[in-house]
Order: C-alpha cells, then sequence, then structure tokens
C-alpha cells in the first residue's frame, strides 16, 4: 500500500472517529438520522406536502391510501401526508422547546441546591416533593385549564413540572462532585463560589442530564399529543398529530388510515429521540454498549 | 529559629467533624447525641518566610486537615490562622480571598486535582485571569512559561489532564499553584501518588522553586525520609496533636517523643542483611472518636507509667532545641531500633 493511501485511511479514519462512528455508534447515527430526516421534513414542509393541510375538500372525504392521496384523506377531505408532514413541525417544536424549559431550570435549581446546601437546599428538595407528589399528567392539565388551552400553556406548565427529574439529577451529581478534589483545589486557588459551580462542576455532571433529555422528548411529544388529544393543546384545525389522532377517532373502524399515520409518526419520532438517548449515553461513557 | 516575623502562624487550631449522631441543642441521651471527631487538637505552628516544614504522621492523624484549615477549606472550630500578621477569619471572605492569593496548595492525586474537562492551558489561564496575575493578551505567553517553569512543552497547554502522566499533571498542578505567585505553599503529600523516579523529579523541581522564589513550604507528608531530604523543620502529629516539632536534623538524631522514636525505627533499612527492627508500636492508634484520658499515645507507648493514664495531656515543651509533648526526658536513643 502506498503511503499516500495509507495516508488517506487515516485521514478517513479520524473522521470516523470525530463523529464517533469509529466505535460505530449505530444508535447515536440511525437515532441522528431519523431526528434529522423529521427535522428537514418539518423545514421543508410547504414544499415537500401535496396538498394544504387545513383547507377542506369534501368531494374527496375519507378516501383510503390510494395514488392521488398516498396516505388517504380524511372526514373533511384533508390529506393526511401532508397533514403529517406539518405536524411534524408542532411536534418536533413541542418536544424540544418542552424539554428545554424543564432542562435549563432544572439543572440551575438542581446545581444550586445541591452546591449551596442547607436552607436552600431544603427548600428546593421539599418543593420538588410536591411537584413529584402529583401524577404528571393530571398536574399538567390542571395547569393547562388554568391558564388557557393552547401550546402556550402547554410550555409554561411543562416548565413548571418538568424541571423536577433535573433538578434531582444535577443535585445528586453536584453533591458528589462538590468534595472532590479538583472542586476542593479551585477552591484553594480562591475561585468564586458561581465560578466553581458553573464553570467546575456543572460541565462534568451535566451529560447524565443531556441523556436523560433525549429520553424526556419522547415522554414530552407523548404528553403534548396526549393534551392535545384531550382538547386542551394544539387546537384544531392546526395539524398535529395528537389532534389528528382524537379527530380520527370515530372513524377508527371505517378509515384506519386517519389514526394509524400520525400515530406512526409519533413512534418514529420516539424511536430517534430514543435512539439518541442510548447513542449520547454510550458516548458519554455513562452507560456500557 | 530566624529572627524574621513568620509568614503564617497557627495558633491553637481546632478541627472538629461530626462523626454521626444526632445535632440538637439540649439533648443528652448518651448514645444519641452527636459525636466529633477531632481531627485537629489545638496545634500550633508557626512558619518563616522562605522556610520549609515537614508535617510527618500515620493515617488519619490530621495532617491533611491541618494543611486544608490553614487555608479555609474545611470549617475550624477554634483557634486562630494568621498570615502575613493579619487574622484569617473562616467567615470573613475578603480575609480568605487574601490568603489564598498568597498560599497555594498542592494536591495528592494529580488526575483528580484537575478539572477533567478543562485543557491544561486553560486550568492555568483560569488562574491568571482569577488573580489579574496578567493582562489578557500576555495570559498565553505567561502559560508557555509556567509550563516551561515546571519543566513541561508549552505544547501539552492544548492537552486534557487524562492525557498526561501523574507526574506531568502534578507538574500542573505545581504550574497552577506557581500562577499565583504565591509566598507560600502547601504540599498535601503531592508525591505520594506517584512513581518513585518521579517523585525525585517532583521534589528536586519543588526544593529548586522554594529556593529561586523563596517560597515558605509547608510539606504534608507520611515519607520520613523525603521529608528529612527537604524540609529545615518537622513537626510529628499523633491523633491530632503535635507531639515534636524541631529543627529536621535535630529530631532525626535525637528524637525525644517514644511515638517519633517509633516512627523512625519503623523506617526500613535499604540493607537487606540488616534485619528489620523489631516493632515498636503496639496495636492500632486509638479510634479518634475515643481518645484515650491522658496522653493519647500511652496506650502504645513502650514507656508508659501511671501518670500518662491519669494526668492531664501533655503540652509541648522545650527540651534542648526541641519541643516534646511527653510526661518525661527519655534518655537519648542509642540506635535506632534499640531503646533502653
Amino acid at each position: 500500500m502506498s503511503a499516500e493511501a495509507l495516508s488517506r485511511g487515516n485521514w478517513l479514519g479520524r473522521g470516523f472517529a470525530t463523529l464517533g462512528l469509529g466505535h460505530a455508534n449505530l444508535n447515536l447515527v440511525l437515532g441522528g438520522a431519523i431526528i434529522l430526516g423529521w427535522a428537514l421534513i418539518a423545514v421543508f414542509a410547504p414544499w415537500i406536502a401535496p396538498y394544504d393541510p387545513i383547507a377542506h375538500n369534501l368531494p374527496e372525504k375519507l378516501l383510503g391510501p390510494g395514488l392521488s392521496h398516498p396516505l388517504g384523506t380524511d372526514n373533511f377531505g384533508r390529506d393526511i401526508l401532508s397533514r403529517v408532514i406539518y405536524g411534524a413541525r408542532i411536534d418536533l417544536q413541542m418536544g424540544i422547546l418542552g424539554v428545554l424549559f424543564p432542562f435549563l431550570i432544572g439543572t440551575t435549581l438542581g446545581a444550586v441546591a445541591g452546591y449551596a446546601g442547607g436552607w436552600v437546599d431544603i427548600l428546593l428538595m421539599r418543593i420538588l416533593d410536591v411537584v413529584l407528589a402529583f401524577p404528571f399528567l393530571v398536574l399538567m392539565l390542571a395547569i393547562i385549564a388554568i391558564l388557557q388551552p393552547g401550546l402556550t400553556s402547554f410550555y409554561i406548565a411543562l416548565a413548571l413540572v418538568g424541571w423536577v427529574s433535573y433538578a434531582r439529577l444535577v443535585r445528586a451529581q453536584v453533591l458528589v462532585l462538590k468534595t472532590s478534589d479538583f472542586v476542593l483545589a479551585a477552591r484553594s486557588l480562591g475561585f468564586g463560589r458561581l465560578r466553581i459551580l458553573f464553570r467546575h462542576i456543572l460541565p462534568n455532571c451535566i451529560a447524565g442530564s443531556i441523556v436523560f433529555s433525549m429520553s424526556d422528548v419522547v415522554l414530552v411529544v407523548l404528553a403534548g399529543s396526549s393534551i392535545s388529544y384531550l382538547g386542551l393543546g394544539v387546537q384544531p384545525p392546526t395539524a398535529e398529530w395528537g389532534v389528528m389522532i382524537a379527530e380520527g377517532q370515530n372513524f377508527i373502524t371505517t378509515a384506519w388510515w386517519i389514526t394509524t399515520f400520525p400515530g406512526l409518526a409519533i413512534v418514529l419520532m420516539a424511536f430517534g429521540f430514543s435512539l439518541l438517548a442510548d447513542g449520547l449515553a454510550e458516548r458519554f461513557g455513562l452507560r456500557q454498549p | 529559629m530566624t529572627a524574621a516575623a513568620p509568614l503564617l502562624q497557627v495558633r491553637d487550631l481546632e478541627v472538629r467533624f461530626r462523626a454521626g449522631g444526632i445535632d440538637l441543642p439540649g439533648l443528652n441521651v448518651p448514645g444519641f447525641g452527636a459525636r466529633y471527631v477531632n481531627a485537629v487538637n489545638r496545634v500550633s505552628l508557626s512558619v518563616a518566610p522562605g522556610e520549609t516544614i515537614g508535617i510527618v504522621g500515620e493515617s488519619g492523624c490530621g495532617k491533611s486537615t491541618l494543611g486544608r484549615a490553614i487555608l479555609g477549606l474545611v470549617e475550624t472550630q477554634g483557634g486562630e490562622v494568621r498570615f502575613a500578621g493579619d487574622p484569617v477569619a473562616p467567615r470573613d471572605r475578603t480575609s480568605i480571598a487574601r490568603l489564598r492569593a498568597r498560599a497555594a496548595m498542592i494536591f495528592q492525586d494529580p488526575y483528580a486535582s484537575l478539572n477533567p474537562k478543562l485543557d491544561i492551558g486553560e486550568a492555568i489561564a483560569e488562574v491568571l485571569r482569577v488573580h489579574g496575575k496578567a493582562a489578557p493578551d500576555a495570559i498565553a505567553a505567561r502559560v508557555a512559561e509556567l509550563l516551561r517553569l515546571v519543566g513541561l512543552s508549552p505544547e501539552l497547554a492544548r492537552r486534557k489532564p487524562h492525557q498526561l502522566s501523574g507526574g506531568q499533571c502534578q507538574r500542573v498542578g505545581i504550574a497552577r499553584a506557581l500562577a499565583i505567585e504565591p509566598s507560600l505553599i502547601i504540599a498535601d503529600e503531592c508525591v505520594a501518588a506517584l512513581d518513585v523516579s518521579i517523585q525525585a523529579q517532583i521534589l528536586n523541581l519543588l526544593m529548586e522553586l522554594q529556593r529561586r522564589m523563596s517560597l515558605s513550604l509547608v510539606f504534608i507528608s507520611h515519607d520520613l525520609g523525603v521529608v528529612r531530604h527537604l524540609c529545615r523543620r518537622v513537626a510529628v502529629m499523633y491523633l491530632g496533636r503535635i507531639v515534636e516539632i524541631g529543627l529536621t536534623e535535630d529530631v532525626f538524631a535525637a528524637p525525644r517523643h517514644p511515638y517519633t522514636r517509633a516512627l523512625l525505627a519503623a523506617v526500613p533499612d535499604i540493607d537487606p542483611d540488616r534485619a528489620l527492627a523489631p516493632a515498636q508500636l503496639r496495636g492500632e492508634p486509638p479510634s479518634p472518636l475515643d481518645l484515650p484520658a491522658g496522653c493519647p499515645f500511652h496506650p502504645r507507648c513502650p514507656h508508659a507509667q501511671e501518670i500518662c493514664a491519669r494526668g492531664v495531656v501533655p503540652e509541648l515543651r522545650r527540651t534542648g532545641d526541641i519541643r516534646v509533648a511527653c510526661h518525661f526526658d527519655l534518655p537519648p536513643m542509642t540506635q535506632q531500633g534499640e531503646d533502653p
């Protein structure tokens, strides 16, 4: 083998290694591909979707999957494929924003509680216990009902309820790390408390939360769909997978495609995020491959 | 002793840790109240500018806690630390900050004392930024200078700790301590985790830097050979107290306290033909939770008499050039390991 080919091989190997493919991290690649696919579909929805997702077309109502409508139409004659494609916009946004706010709030509060200790810790942990005492969906429904049904209320409710998991996760890690040698060393060098917490402790305990957030996206998408299904989330006629399933349930025996395809879309997106979570856990060394 | 005013003065320092039990005021049920370990028990010490002092003792004797207490890293329950004449109060953040701007610590585990997420250059640069030791555009040059000073290539600045060897990490630890331009360094078992050949390199580096920068060095170690090599004075600790303190050559030539004698006798000889001296110490050190009355060393002491078990804890008193915490003036040892 010539030296040139060898070095090119090395270059390829390095490229693969930096991408994490050196260890054939199939979960990460596959999950990433699925989510990337959904993201592209969401971004380019107006160009991909063959029909308007909202406009009624009653002459073509309740058509089964066929050539003109690959996934069929619903009881208003709307194209299911187009609605699933547009739905990706809402559901992906729901998954990402619905996890981002709890992640930021929970991580910060958990880190502060763990590092400060004392009454700050006690207070935050008791609030956390109160939130945890209620079933997740019940509390969500109550908060959304008090505010007003809609996506904004959904995010607010999630931020109020969802932070507890992150807070507990991060607090436990911070408690371990705050007595570690490198934190002691940082203190001995006269670093301030905020610097130690946010620059030294947090970066070393955030991996677990990131992995958890990926699987949390799955829960949030499912919760969002459930809440839309119950009529408290995204309002019809917006194309959202949970709404679509709710609207199609009256026709489940005669037109199975109205509920089945958005259901499959939810499963596929959840699958992608789950794979991503597994892959990241492997990547961060939190779990044996 | 030099006439110069001491740089570091520790007086009657006490550190207690709670070891189980319930900490309720007024709770007097036996077995339920909080129990405490006196990790550091009324320790007094002074370090002159440019002086090296060794602190030796068994594991758990409180020597590391003493080092941490001096820098305010653990809470103290009594006593006083003065640095360059100014009192350092644990609750007064500015006094602690002043201290930590001029005193640094080197830790035992070179890997664990570096943030695994930060590269070496950043770990040092952060110290420079926090203490304002270099202008923003001069930081990279100063980091390279510090790395060269401790014998590392400046190219290592982009490496993460896990990409370095233990010896290299310890050099980074030293570079980081030097970054604050300290007048005092507390080295806590800083070579114990390293290979013997690397130990020698690090020790030589420390000695050279200490001389060149006229640093004061508090060298905490269980390795008597290293302390003898490195330190002008030595303090021997047992169960949180200093039992003997003096110039290294005096203490090693004619130890007065029976514990120091036992420690010195236990140092293995390199000569394989010489039999190891019979162990002088019986048993384990007593539980620090349940210290014996009187002299804490008396259950293990070959010279113990009635007064040791009953009487008060012996205070440090001067005999010759050494100060020792023992009731008796024991006759000098004739030879290592042979005690009359």
